[in-house]
């Protein structure tokens, strides 16, 4: 490490972004309505995890009527109030109506609030300047009004879960009609209302959010961060936003004609509908019209969910492994061909619809494509684990687990790519049991694993070992235990989004499967009290961080430990180097971060590497162009 | 313009970091950003339209041995634009087909026009000519919104003689339950996608006089550069672009 101060020291100072004189903020405006990254990735990691624990125990609910649904669940009438009715006898029942609500909140909760705003919004925010060396997000204001997008957002989902016809019930797909007409269920009564303005909201959070990270990461890399120096976190959170940019106009689009087919009678979604034997009187609207669109960001926010985490771990599986990864430009190439392929492949969400089959053997095709970068990124992942100098950390845990997820979850998705198993196979428990293994479980392990990994960066502390052996083994047996057997009963035919089972003779015998399954998934939600513990207790008493914990090559850890506004007390450091040297032959230490120069290292320098010695000095010179206004 | 974008660092070290690779500021790359962004968002609407539009038949799939001259009004099929565009102000009961849509069109591209007369002066950095432009272009914009408020209240109010039904009674004019013109389903994308155009075109106006405001105020000549003309001139040229794939869709095909 004294090389990397000594480095720093020799540098001139002459040369600043104007961010970094130090002023003293009031309360609100250092950690309420601030414009600092760090601040706001922390605002969306705590909102996250509070969506988190409500989703989780959404999911909880729904899990215990389905493991056992003859349950007496009036012990729940103190929390779900009139959600559960009670028989003559004392006895309750969960509401109908509410389990379909409980689903549909459990999947928007998740995959937007949890895995789009909580993970993005975290290390996008967090890393992206601190990991291309910049002070700051381009626009910390646009940044700061991304959040609070994000916030009102959250409130109006939040209070929909209190209105007394219920929050939105329509899956988390809002398929129209039955999201269209308050008369289908009353969820699609004010619950749904609500339901489009978050999603509104939510969408110009994203946008605001993900533009700001792509000009970021263009404009404001320090020196020498050249696109083939970047770490992989910065290239996935990148596809990431141009992914977001992309994809959520369109869902704008499908909500707002929505919004005006349920309030002002318009027909863009609705035809030949009877209510009760009465005509309605919209015709000449298509509800597959909706699927497409709507699909059209629901399969790109699949990848918006797990790219980021894939960078994550790319991260922490190389600094763990102390060895390069593997094929870092094979990586890059393959998260670009996820990202184009995700915008054309949607309809495979569509098989049923009555398509032309012509076309959905194409959209197949194309589908089936994904296995191949989604493949070279495991292997990649595997084969830097091969012959590692291994460290299980618990982010090291965690990111394994999602390779291990990744992998699993990735072959039911070959299954249900194919337009003729699907058609057996869709809305089965099968399909669900493949999701939440590809993007939910291992999003969410890439996710933990990012906040084991950074949060001595994040909070100056280290987070308690222990536990986080504890949470991994309990979290990754449970994950397993709940997602695994599900496939079986998906075979076997059980549909998605059911009540209860109990009325269909040839399900009896899956009973006890079922039950097994609502046993395991309160053992895996149990685990993460021991994370929400372990996370609080350690941000005011874990152990102090060093400066450098995971021995790591990224620019993020050449900051003092709780970096200030501006991030770098001086001049913000130069980059020579890819951020994978680990274990390079030749160097006393097994890590050489990025701004260590090849002329300071000619004992593990490569020929070429050599060669680029002469081009150090050109890029030192290198200035920022502030006659650019901005 | 050329003094503005020189800088110590030779081209081949642009993409090396520590500068901005394109040689723009980060405002203008998010203006671009948020464009393409936006082109989706239009995209999806009128993608959708023409879903719609194709799933009804048209006067001509049903009546193929009759000509133009026959059409009628109906809502069992999709109306022949130019029989429902062709009134013009203080001109009743004269038929001219798209001229005041026609006209709107011109007024909104002129005002692009004046838009980049405005950007041009800020880079010549003269305050008069750029408020000069900005309010032709502002002009441009309210006239063009007005415009539009008389044509959608002539669609809204309809003709004289009205649409009969099956069971005797009349429809005049349209919303987003009835359509004397066609199926319910053509209003309703009309107003929709004219509409989200329309707010488009409100907030160019609103920046418009914000950005005129501040140039007037010398806001930009203590700045020292005229950049927020350029970025909110993108978003008006845009916003025109828009216009025509609308005026092309609604209108012309």
């Amino acid at each position: 490490m004294a090389t990397v101060a000594e480095h720093i020291e020799t540098q001139d100072h002459a040369h600043g972004h104007g961010h970094e004189e130090h002023h003293e903020q009031s309360f609100i405006r250092k950690y309420i309505f601030s414009e600092d990254h760090k601040v706001i990735a922390k605002q969306y990691l705590f909102s996250g995890i509070i969506w988190a624990v409500i989703g989780g125990l959404m999911s909880l609910v729904f899990r215990l009527q389905l493991g056992f649904p003859e349950m007496d669940m009036a012990w729940l009438k103190p929390v779900l109030g009139q959600w559960v009715s009670l028989a003559p006898d004392g006895t309750g029942k969960l509401d109908p109506n509410f389990y379909l609500a409980l689903v549909t909140m459990h999947g928007t909760i998740m995959v937007f609030f949890v895995l789009t705003a909580g993970l993005s919004g975290t290390f996008s925010n967090f890393l992206i300047p601190l990991q291309v060396g910049a002070r700051d997000m381009a626009s910390g204001f646009m940044n700061m009004l991304s959040y609070w997008f994000f916030f009102i957002s959250s409130v109006i989902m939040f209070w929909s879960i209190f209105l007394e016809t219920g929050p939105a019930g329509g899956g988390w797909v809002i398929y129209p009609p039955l999201s269209a007409l308050g008369e289908a269920n009353p969820g699609s009564q004010s619950g749904m209302t609500l339901w489009l303005v978050a999603m509104a909201l939510f969408i110009v959070s994203s946008l605001l959010g993900g533009i700001n990270y792509v000009t970021t990461v263009i404009n404001l890399r320090t020196k020498g961060m050249s696109f083939d120096r970047l770490p992989l976190t910065i290239w996935a959170f990148t596809f990431t936003a141009i992914l977001g940019i992309l994809s959520f106009p369109v869902l704008l689009s499908a909500a707002l004609l929505l919004i005006f087919d349920r309030s002002f009678g318009t027909s863009f979604y609705l035809s030949d509908i009877y209510i009760n034997g009465h005509a309605l009187p919209n015709q000449g609207g298509s509800p597959i019209l909706f699927q497409h669109l709507f699909w059209f960001l629901g399969h790109p926010e699949v990848y918006i969910v797990i790219l980021p985490a894939l960078g994550l771990t790319s991260e922490i599986i190389a600094t763990n492994s102390r060895k390069p990864i593997f094929g870092y430009k094979a990586m890059i190439f393959s998260m670009a061909g996820i990202m184009f392929l995700a915008f054309i492949v949607w309809a495979h969400h569509m098989f049923m619809t009555g398509m032309n089959p012509f076309l959905g053997s194409v959209f197949m095709l194309l589908t089936l494509i994904i296995a191949v970068p989604s493949a070279v990124k495991a292997f990649n992942y595997i084969t830097t684990l091969w012959r590692g100098n291994i460290i299980f950390t618990p982010a090291m845990m965690f990111a394994i687990g999602l390779v291990s997820f990744f992998v699993s979850g990735g072959l039911t998705g070959i299954i249900l790519g194919n337009s003729s198993l699907d058609i057996q196979l869709h809305d089965t428990y099968f399909v669900v049991a493949h999701f939440h293994l590809v993007m939910g479980a291992a999003a969410i392990f890439g996710m933990i694993g990012g906040v084991y990994h950074w949060f001595p960066k994040m909070f100056g502390r280290m987070m308690n070992d222990t536990l986080g052996y504890l949470h991994f083994w309990l979290t990754f047996i449970g994950v397993y235990l709940v997602f695994f057997p599900m496939h079986y009963i998906g075979i076997a035919g059980f549909p998605r989004r059911y009540y209860q089972w109990s009325g269909f003779e040839t399900f009896n015998t899956f009973a006890d499967l079922n039950a097994f399954m609502t046993i395991a998934a309160i053992l895996a939600f149990a685990a993460q009290i021991i994370f929400i513990y372990n996370f609080i207790y350690s941000i005011f008493w874990g152990k102090k961080a060093p400066a450098n914990p995971w021995r790591s090559n990224t620019l993020e850890w050449t900051t003092p430990i709780n970096p200030g506004h501006g991030n770098w007390p001086g001049e913000i450091p130069t980059v020579y180097r890819w951020p994978y040297d680990y274990s390079k032959p030749g160097s006393e230490s097994d890590f050489i971060p990025q701004n260590i120069p090849f002329s300071a290292t000619p004992e593990s320098n490569l020929p070429e590497e050599n060669e680029m010695i002469s081009e150090e000095k050109e890029i030192e010179k290198i200035e920022f162009n502030h006659n650019i206004p901005d | 313009m050329a003094s503005i974008n020189t800088s110590s660092t030779p081209d081949h070290l642009l993409w090396k970091g520590g500068i901005q690779p394109m040689k723009v500021g980060y405002g203008k790359l998010m203006m671009w950003i948020f464009l393409l962004s936006d082109t989706f968002t239009f995209s999806a609407l009128l993608i959708s339209y023409g879903l719609v539009r194709f799933s009804f038949p048209s006067f001509k799939d049903l009546h193929p041995a009759k000509s133009i001259h026959d059409f009628t009004f109906s809502n069992n099929w999709w109306p022949t634009p130019e029989k429902v565009f062709e009134a013009v102000p203080f001109l009743h009961g004269v038929s001219l087909p798209l001229v005041f849509v026609g006209i709107m069109t011109f007024i909104l591209i002129f005002s692009s026009v004046t838009m980049v007369l405005a950007v041009e002066a800020g880079h010549r950095k003269d305050q008069a000519d750029v408020e000069k432009w900005m309010l032709w272009t502002i002009l441009g914009g309210l006239t063009f919104l007005g415009s539009q408020a008389w044509e959608w209240s002539h669609f809204i109010h309809g003709s004289e003689t009205g649409l009969a039904l099956a069971d005797g009674s009349k429809i005049f004019g349209a919303n987003l339950t009835h359509n004397e013109y066609g199926p319910a389903a053509f209003a309703d994308f009309f107003f929709f996608i004219t509409g989200f155009h329309g707010t488009h075109v409100f907030s160019g106006v609103v920046l418009n006089v914000l950005i005129f405001y501040n140039a007037a105020n010398g806001v930009y000549a203590r700045r020292g550069h005229y950049e927020m003309i350029e970025k909110v001139g993108l978003y008006w040229h845009f916003v025109d672009l828009v216009w025509v794939f609308v005026f092309t869709f609604f209108y012309l095909v």
